[in-house]
This record gives structure tokens, sequence and C-alpha cells, in this order.
């Protein structure tokens, strides 16, 4: 076990809720638990990743007064990749709330495992 | 030239009936071995209704969750293996977590090079002030053009699977859906004339300023399609209908990824190449400078804001 | 700043656990909604505030709004059926009396 448990707190918490949200997935019987589920774990890889590009005592990447120096900003590159990630998590929402909606109106229920067992009784 | 023989005479030899049997024109039995006539095989109804029947009755035995021992046995194996699963995938991670370098430290392996020149030669090279910006929309524009992409497929898709028939199920569950919703509700309509001006003007600010502060053309576009959405609400289908039909949706978001992709393909043939591009810059500071990154914020700005909209508007009514 | 940031990830831990234990399906949407706008204000406190504005505006509205719509969509559907049970035994009535 190493020792630097405790100072990466952010990192932790991050795994944590990661851990929860897979959780989540793999246990709860409701559909729309499953997509929160699912939310929270996309919500945790970019907290870990915007936890790598974040430097104590530096601040904003945007330049002021003409500052260049490296050693005045935070690693700008993480919070790019960020920004792209969350858009695409809302899309994948959508999408799979509109599959939800349509498995409703077929089956008339949100529970997976009486889906999935209708499904088998009728030799799909 | 050989002679020919004649057909009589040819139907008597070997080589005749050998490649008569190897093309199996003829039957072997027919006229050779006493047979009963046939007739074609025909399966009656109610066999095949009991062939059918008995599956369904084999597969409902099978696949009854209340009374089969071996599934309800699965049911609570699975869930004691994901609780054991997830423990030790928690236990693994914060393992891993423990060693990983300090948060915060300025000596770990992510602060290379590479964001070093990003952030000293990121105002020369791209012009823009906000450095993530200039970052996600020169350096690396591609990555922004095939998100830009995703969001437009995943639109597509929800169009497809939502879209509500004419005279279908439609209109019934359409009608449904509004009963218990207060319609013109006196306070809802003018908080939103009050809003939404300032809500789409603000999201406009965000957009043509993303490379000066912090913002862009996703958070732009998010706060639109958010203003769009509350002006929908108050007010009713029919008055939005006549500001955003499909037809806007379509030739919006086209031309707005064709202009990013038209756009950004001079980097095809100047970057490998080091040739220069002769993209003015400007002025850092100035909103008109920066090359094209205020014509790409823009075409994002607007594909996110019709995004947002044409999810709401597919989960509401089926229709635009 | 440390103790500030322990305090809201302890609240994120407390929002995730209890979204997934509450039984009320209305109830676990709004405390998604308000994990996302904690992680919001946790995206300023890491110094990115292009974050901050993109989380706010797409996790905390368009995410939670499509939730409720699918909420609405499925209540609707059972609505509509319970109406229709209520017409079928007006009739009914009518037809005895």
């Amino acid at each position: 076990m190493g020792a630097n448990l405790l100072v990466n707190y952010g990192e932790a918490v991050a795994m944590l809720l990661f851990v929860i949200g897979f959780t989540n997935l793999l246990l709860q019987k409701n559909l729309i638990k499953k997509i929160i589920g699912l939310n929270i774990m996309d919500s945790a890889v970019y907290l870990f990743l915007a936890e790598k590009g974040y430097i104590e005592g530096r601040t904003v990447p945007i330049v002021v007064n003409g500052v260049q120096d490296v050693e005045a900003y935070i690693n700008p590159i993480p919070s790019g990749l960020v920004l792209t990630g969350i858009v695409v998590s809302v899309s994948v929402t959508a999408l799979m709330l509109s599959l939800t909606i349509r498995l409703y109106r077929r089956y008339h229920t949100l529970d997976l495992d009486e889906i999935s067992t209708r499904l088998k009784k009728e030799g799909l | 030239m050989s002679r020919l023989k004649p057909r009589e005479e040819y139907e008597k030899t070997r080589a005749f009936r050998f490649f008569r049997w190897l093309s199996g024109s003829k039957d072997p039995y027919l006229g050779e071995v006493e047979m009963k006539p046939q007739e074609e095989w025909k399966e009656e109804e109610s066999v095949h209704l009991d062939h059918i029947h008995d599956h369904q009755a084999l597969r409902s035995r099978i696949y009854d969750t209340e009374h089969n021992k071996k599934i309800l046995f699965f049911y609570k194996l699975y869930k004691l293996a994901a609780v054991l699963f997830c423990v030790g995938l928690a236990a693994l991670l914060l393992y891993t977590v423990s060693y990983l370098p300090k948060t915060g430290a300025a000596d770990r392996p992510a602060n290379n090079e590479v964001p070093a020149r990003y952030i000293e030669k990121g105002l020369q090279e791209t012009g823009a002030v906000n450095i993530v910006t200039g970052m996600i929309l020169d350096y690396r524009a591609f990555d922004t053009f095939g998100e830009s992409n995703v969001l437009f497929v995943a639109t597509v898709t929800v169009l497809i699977l939502l879209h509500a028939k004419k005279n279908g199920k439609g209109e019934e569950e359409q009608e449904n859906d509004r009963i218990f919703e207060p319609k013109n509700d006196a306070i809802l309509q003018a908080g939103a004339t009050i809003l939404v001006p300032v809500i789409m003007l603000f999201g406009v600010y965000i957009v043509l300023n993303g490379h000066l502060s912090p913002g862009g053309g996703f958070s732009g576009g998010a706060v639109i399609g958010a203003g769009l959405i509350l002006y929908l609400n108050a007010f009713g289908f029919k008055k939005t209908e006549k500001l955003f039909t499909e037809k806007v949706y379509k030739w919006v978001s086209f031309s707005a990824l064709t202009t990013y992709c038209l756009a950004k393909s001079y980097s095809f043939f100047t970057g490998a190449n080091h040739l220069e591009s002769h993209i003015p810059l400007g002025t850092p500071g100035h909103i008109l400078s920066s090359g094209l990154i205020l014509l790409l914020n823009i075409c994002v700005g607007m594909v996110v804001a019709c995004t947002m909209y044409t999810f709401y508007v597919m989960f509401r009514k089926g229709d635009f | 700043m440390t103790v500030f940031q322990l305090m809201l990830m302890t609240f994120l831990i407390v929002c995730a656990v209890s979204a997934s234990f509450s039984k009320n399906l209305l109830n676990s949407v709004l405390i998604y909604m308000s994990f996302s706008l904690v992680m919001s204000i946790l995206w300023v406190c890491l110094e990115s505030p292009d974050l901050a504005i993109t989380e706010a505006a797409v996790g905390a509205g368009v995410t939670s709004l499509l939730f409720f719509a699918t909420l609405k969509k499925i209540r609707g559907i059972v609505i509509e059926r319970e109406v229709e049970k209520q017409e079928r035994e007006k009739e009914k009535e009518k037809s005895d009396e």
C-alpha cells in the first residue's frame, strides 16, 4: 500500500464514485436507476481526469497581462478532453432514455428481469 | 471430321449412359422399381399448432421465475458475485491510487513538454487568449469535429426511435401527455418574457467570447438550447414552431458541420509539409482575432444548441 | 480550500449512495440533479471554468430535463390506461342501468 492514499483524496473519491456507479449498473432492477448509475460513472471519470491536470499554486489557463510562463498556469490538456466528454455523455443518456421509452411502450414494465424473461418466453 | 452417330444409336452407348448418370437428369428408380404413386407431403394444421403449443409450454416451464429452483439460485448467486466483484474492484482501484504521484505536484509525468509548448507558444500560434479554447479548436481541431459528428448522429438516432406517426398511437399519447399540465400559466409566461431574451443574449456572448474568456462553443450552445426549451415550455408548441421547424434544423446543422469540415481541411496540406497557412491572427484580446476560431466556435455552438432542443422536442412531442 | 473540497466530495458520495437507495424514481432524479450541480462547483475549485459552465448547463440542465420528460412519458402512458379503465367502468354502469 503506497503512501499517497490520503494525499490523493480527490482521486480516491473519484474511484469510490466509479465503483458506486458500477454497483448501481449491475444490481439495480429498474432501468432508469441503471442509467443514473452510468451517469455517475461518467462524472467520476471526468473528476479523475481533471484532478490529473491540477497543479497547486497555479491558476486558470487564460493569459493575463502577457505572462506566458509555464510556471504560472495549470495543465490545459485534461480540461479539453473532459469538455468533449461531458457533451458526449449527454448524447449517450438521451439515446438510452429513448430506448427505455420504446421498451416501455412494448412491455409496459421497467423491470429488466421481467423484460428478459418475457423475451425468452417469446423465443427471441 | 468425325462422323456423328444418329440419336438412337447414341442412346445405346455407354458414354451416353455415363453422362446421363453424372448429370442426374433421369431418376434411376422410375420404371425400374415398384413404387407407390408419389404425393406431396402436407402437414396438418392441428399438428402444426400442437408443435407450437408444446414449444411455448416448454419455454414457460423453463423460464418460470417463481418456481424454477435453478433460476432462483442463479439470481442469488449473481447478486453475491456482483457485490464481491465490486468490493474487489474498489480495493484494487484504491490500492492503485495510493501509488500515484501526489495531486498538485508539479513534477508528475503528465506535465512534460507538450503543455509547456501549448502554454508558451499558444498565444503566438493560435492567437487565442484562452489557452484551452485555442487548444481544442486549433491544435486539436479534429477531436472537436468528431465530437460534433457524435452529437449529430445521436440526434438522428433519437429522431428515428421516437418519431410519432401521424395517425397512430402517437396522437392519443400526445394529448394524454399534457392532461395535467397547466396551460397558459401566467407566472411562467411573465417570467419567460423577461428571462428568455437575457438567456439567449448570455448564450450568444459566451459563444462569441470563447477565445477571450472561459466559455466556447459547447457551453454557449448548451445555454442557448436551454433558453429555447424555456420558451417552448412557457408558450406552447405552436409559437415555437414558427421559429424552429425541421427544415431549420436540417439546414443549420448541415451547414455548420460542412463549414467546420471545409474550414479546417487546409491543415491536411500545410501541417506535415511545414508550410505557412496565411490566415491572419490579429491582435490578441480583440474579438476579431485568432484566425478561424471565432467561426468554428459559432459552428459548434449552433450544432450543440440544435441538438439540445431536438432532444427535448422529441421526448415531449414526437414531431417537430 | 482543502476542507471545502473535502466537504463537497463527502456530499457527492452521500448523493450517489442515496440516489441508488431511494424508492421513488422522481426523488432519484432530483438527487442526481444536485449531484451534477455540486460537481460544477468542484470544477471551479480545480481551476477549470470552461468545465464548470458546461457541466452546469448540460448536467444540471438538459440531462435532468430529459429524465423528467422520460418519467412523464412513462407515467403519461400509465395515466392513459387508467383513464380508459375509468371510462369503461362508467360505460358498464350505464349499460347495467
